[in-house]
């Protein structure tokens, strides 16, 4: 310690400044603490607002637009080919980011939270460092790490900002929309990413390492997904691997093993999307008694308490589902069990979403999964060709279902393929976090015409009493089907 | 083959423990005979050791639940099965296949399409669901979980009485008033002593619990308050203490025993013994007195049966002494102490106090008393009343012993000389002894602590 030097004092320090850790931040502030939150950002929102879910979904919408201007013909109003701006569509989302982002500078300030731009890593078990325009010294009660992960590099090329090997941050910078862009991974990022730059008009060309995309999704909801991808993209190869990539001045030469059949191809840009690692390093933690596993992530229980009795840890750098959303109600466990409540993350459903055209949402158990585990489970699906909201948008090849548990008919999983997916699948989570039953959605009255309607119908396929679905005992027993 | 290790058998009569520590995470590599857990029952807490060499698979247990004997605490993968069970189609790749790829890629898989803020990852699938999958999300609202946790409770230990078994807030509060006031009704027909040898306390069958108490009022109104769970030994306590409170009607006898003679004798013998690794203190002598009480009062070491009409004389001596631990009042039992000296009660006595407030002793060291031994002496008191320890029927009290002004001689003939005085008591179940009993029982023991040679004299 410098001589002299001053030591500010904080109930709570909290390391990072995404969603995790200003949940936690807001949250802790809220229940009396006196908060200081770290982030090399100059202000909170982490990679999901900076670099992340924000700016995908703005040009995810945008793509959308372009899709629905096009297809408005079919309905009898034709547009013009859309014309592309890039200079303005990059404006539009920054002033997107820019706008969320001054909202919480406001919300941290208004909550007394004190705010550093910097870094800090940890000198023990209640003191840490903060590296910033000059160097401060902060002595906590208790600590947050929510210092998130960072996008894996591909076969050794690194990232270099404007470089034409990009993570998905370089992606959206949007710099310009390359010829062809080569997707190395069918995960979110990839599909996201991939159907932003292809309407924008990119060629592009996807390979998977592995033998399907959106691992972890039943095929029948990423099967209408994929039909469109195939449409959209030049081409996806499976069980395909980059053995190497060259960066030159004018392209990217990229050599592939597996069942790619142009085994050396040269791209305008590379986009990796194969995952994230931790950022568990560089932080201080072999100072303090925080333990990770062999790869990376810190380990937690429940209450977000890490090995470290004062010091806790949120989001994706404690593993498990790297979603804002999760992250976000870890960091409110921490806070709150910080401040003695008797909080836990014991969540029963996080839902995932695809943002893609069409979107896929998920929450509970899936259909392959409950097979993997032997689990007896009852499924039912209901098509939106059948639904008058879905027919009348022209999304009738949407679908949604629900894994139910045949015993005590508990709603243990709901999946949806199609527009706004992501906006109904809260429900399913609620359903599943209150232990309802198919008969509570089935009996709950859904508004017509809805696409959440197909929630209901979806519960009622179990029961039988499906408005729109012939029960299968009776198809085709017309004598008693009313007319 | 993945390996289940269920609760083992605790020893006599446990059925059930709560999980105080859970020491291994998934995916962790353990030893055989590596500890895993740490259950503690309602006598002690025990290490559980891993029974295989090899992976953790799956934990089904977290801290503060409750378990019982036979239930799967935790799946483990041998050693060398890791591969068999890579290979099932959705979870993570074959070992042998990776070595194919590239390092980025390598690793790409065992995260699944993680990427970005908004991703799942298929470690995650398994994360997210509870932690026996088959039983499928704990079928409460997530206001519901709270509140159980609020109250100290394991909602699975909560009977639904909701629509597919769901837990409604109701049954939870309803629960916790449970644990508060166990169940009058349910105890009852079990109320009668077990038959046969050895008899325990806290044992496998609940003695009848105390009638319903009355409703408290909302203290939180007057100032702030905290809710502390009630928990493993603190709630074996309670409960144990108001059983045996309510159904025997206590009656104590006090009196006064001259230690004089005995410091004297236990000046002379102290360091003796210490160099034995024991300790000569009242306590010993009062386990040696107790038993030259017992065996001339054999209704003083017995337990009653209500319902057979019968008293139960038990014709062995074990003698249970209380203990002042973290964790609580715990009473470990030496057994037969009629066979035992005093310099062999001096090493036991020491070593088993120790052990016990180290919280080592095990169920067996904590079951099978017949009569208890409580020295207040050392924290003071001139005199307090015990609670016998159910379904014991007797427990002696030992107070402070001071340095008292005591008249020697008669009327016309006295000198007041100063002399260590013990306020002593026995309290008795006055359903199978009177008081002239215990003022009889209790006499003996005062005679035989006057009296040291008299207790080397026993054995």
């Amino acid at each position: 310690m410098v001589m002299g030097e001053f030591t500010q004092e904080t109930d709570l320090l909290v390391i990072g400044g995404g969603p995790g850790g200003y949940a936690a931040a807001f949250r802790a502030a809220d229940l009396g603490m006196d908060v200081t939150m770290v982030e090399a950002d100059p202000g909170p929102g982490g990679v999901c607002l900076f670099r992340g879910c924000i700016p995908a979904k703005t040009l995810l919408y945008v793509t959308e637009l372009m899709h629905d201007s096009r297809r408005a013909s079919e309905m009898g109003i034709a547009f013009a080919e859309p014309e592309i701006d890039l200079s303005r569509l990059r404006e539009w989302k920054d002033k997107v980011i820019d706008r969320l982002a001054r909202g919480l500078v406001e919300l941290t300030k208004r909550r007394g939270i004190l705010f550093i731009q910097g870094t800090a890593t940890l000198e023990d078990s209640s003191h840490a460092r903060v590296q910033n325009a000059g160097s401060s010294h902060i002595r906590f009660k208790h600590a947050i790490i929510a210092t998130g992960s960072s996008t894996r590099t591909l076969a050794g090329a690194q990232f270099k900002p404007g470089g034409r090997v990009m993570d998905s941050t370089g992606a959206l910078e949007l710099a310009d929309i390359p010829k062809r862009l080569l997707v190395v991974g069918g995960g979110f990022v990839g599909l996201e990413t991939g159907s932003v730059y292809a309407s924008l008009g990119s060629k592009v060309v996807l390979v998977e390492f592995d033998g399907q995309l959106m691992r972890g999704i039943d095929s029948d909801l990423s099967k209408p997904l994929v039909a469109r991808l195939e449409g959209l993209f030049e081409s996806i190869s499976f069980n395909t691997d980059v053995t190497s990539i060259k960066e030159g001045e004018s392209g990217v030469d990229v050599t592939f093993s597996g069942e790619i059949e142009e085994k050396n191809q040269r791209f305008d840009r590379v986009l990796a999307a194969v995952g994230r690692t931790p950022n568990s390093q560089g932080i201080g933690l072999e100072n303090t008694k925080v333990k990770v596993n062999e790869r990376g992530f810190i380990i937690v229980d429940q209450q977000r308490r890490t090995t470290d009795d004062k010091i806790f840890a949120v989001g994706d750098v404690t593993g498990g589902a790297m979603l804002a959303h999760k992250a976000m109600h870890e960091g409110k466990v921490a806070a709150e069990v910080i401040s003695g409540m008797p909080s836990a993350f014991d969540f029963q459903a996080i839902p995932a979403v695809l943002y893609t055209d069409p979107q896929i949402a998920v929450c509970g158990l899936s259909e392959e999964e409950a097979k993997r585990r032997g689990r007896n489970v009852k499924v039912t699906r209901f098509p939106w060709s059948a639904s008058g909201r879905a027919v009348s948008m022209g999304v009738a090849q949407g679908m949604t279902k629900m894994i139910i548990d045949p015993g005590s008919q508990r709603v243990l999983g709901v999946g949806i393929v199609g527009r706004e997916a992501g906006e109904m699948i809260s429900e399913g989570v609620l359903a599943i976090e209150m232990g309802a039953l198919a008969e509570d959605i089935g009996m709950s009255i859904h508004p017509h015409p809805t696409l959440s309607e197909t929630e209901e119908e979806a519960a009622e396929a179990f029961l039988g009493s499906s408005t729109h679905i012939l029960p299968q005992r009776r198809a085709g027993a017309g004598r008693d089907s009313p007319a | 083959m993945p390996v289940e290790f269920k609760l083992p058998d605790l020893g006599e009569g446990i059925h059930e423990g709560e999980i105080i520590e859970v020491l291994v995470h998934v995916g962790d590599k353990v030893e055989d005979g590596q500890t895993v857990l740490v259950v503690e029952t309602d006598k002690a807490a025990a290490e559980i050791p891993s029974p295989v060499t090899g992976t953790v698979k799956e934990i089904r247990v977290r801290p503060g639940q409750t378990v019982r004997v036979g239930e799967v605490l935790i799946v483990f993968l041998k050693e060398g099965e890791i591969e068999e069970e890579t290979k099932a189609p959705p979870p993570k790749p074959p070992e042998g296949k990776r070595e194919t790829r590239l390092p980025a890629q390598k690793e790409k898989k065992e995260e699944a399409p993680a990427e970005k803020t908004e991703e799942i990852s298929r470690e995650t699938e398994a994360e997210k669901l509870p932690a026996n999958p088959l039983e499928g999300p704990v079928a409460a609202a997530p206001s519901t979980r709270r509140l159980a946790r609020e109250l100290g409770i394991d909602i699975n230990q909560v009977k639904p009485s909701g629509p597919g078994g769901r837990v409604t807030p109701e049954d939870v509060r309803a629960f916790a008033e449970g644990a508060r006031r166990p169940e009058a009704e349910k105890a009852a027909p079990e109320a009668k002593i077990p038959p046969g040898p050895p008899l325990e306390r806290g044992g496998e069958k609940e003695p009848p619990e105390p009638s319903e108490p009355i409703a408290l009022p909302q203290f939180d109104r007057a100032g702030p308050i905290e809710r502390i769970p009630l928990r493993s030994v603190r709630r074996t306590i309670a409960k144990h203490v108001a059983v045996a409170w309510s159904q025997i009607p206590h009656v104590t006898h006090m009196d006064v025993a001259d230690l004089t003679e005995l410091e004297a004798f236990r000046g002379k013998h102290k360091q003796q013994v210490e160099a034995q690794g024991g300790a000569l203190s009242l306590t010993v002598f009062a386990v040696k007195a107790a038993e030259a009480a017992l065996k001339k009062f054999p209704r003083f070491n017995s337990s009653i049966d209500m319902e057979s009409e019968e008293i139960i004389i038990k014709h062995y001596h074990n003698i249970g002494f209380a203990v002042d631990t973290d964790r609580g009042l715990l009473v470990p039992v030496i057994r037969d102490v009629d066979c035992k000296s005093i310099f062999d009660l001096a090493v036991e006595l020491k070593t088993l106090a120790e052990k016990t407030r180290q919280g080592q002793a095990t169920n067996d060291d904590l079951s099978g008393g017949t009569f208890t031994i409580t020295n207040i002496g050392p924290m003071g008191g001139t005199g307090f009343s015990p609670i016998i320890n159910y379904p014991e029927v007797a427990i002696l009290g030992l107070a402070q012993a001071r340095l008292q002004p005591m008249v020697v001689g008669d009327e016309k003939d006295y000198e007041i000389v100063p002399r260590l005085m013990l306020p002593l008591n026995v309290t008795f179940d006055h359903r199978v002894l009177d008081g002239a009993e215990a003022a009889r029982f209790l006499r003996i023991i005062i005679e035989m602590l006057e009296n040291p040679e008299n207790l080397l004299m026993m054995s």
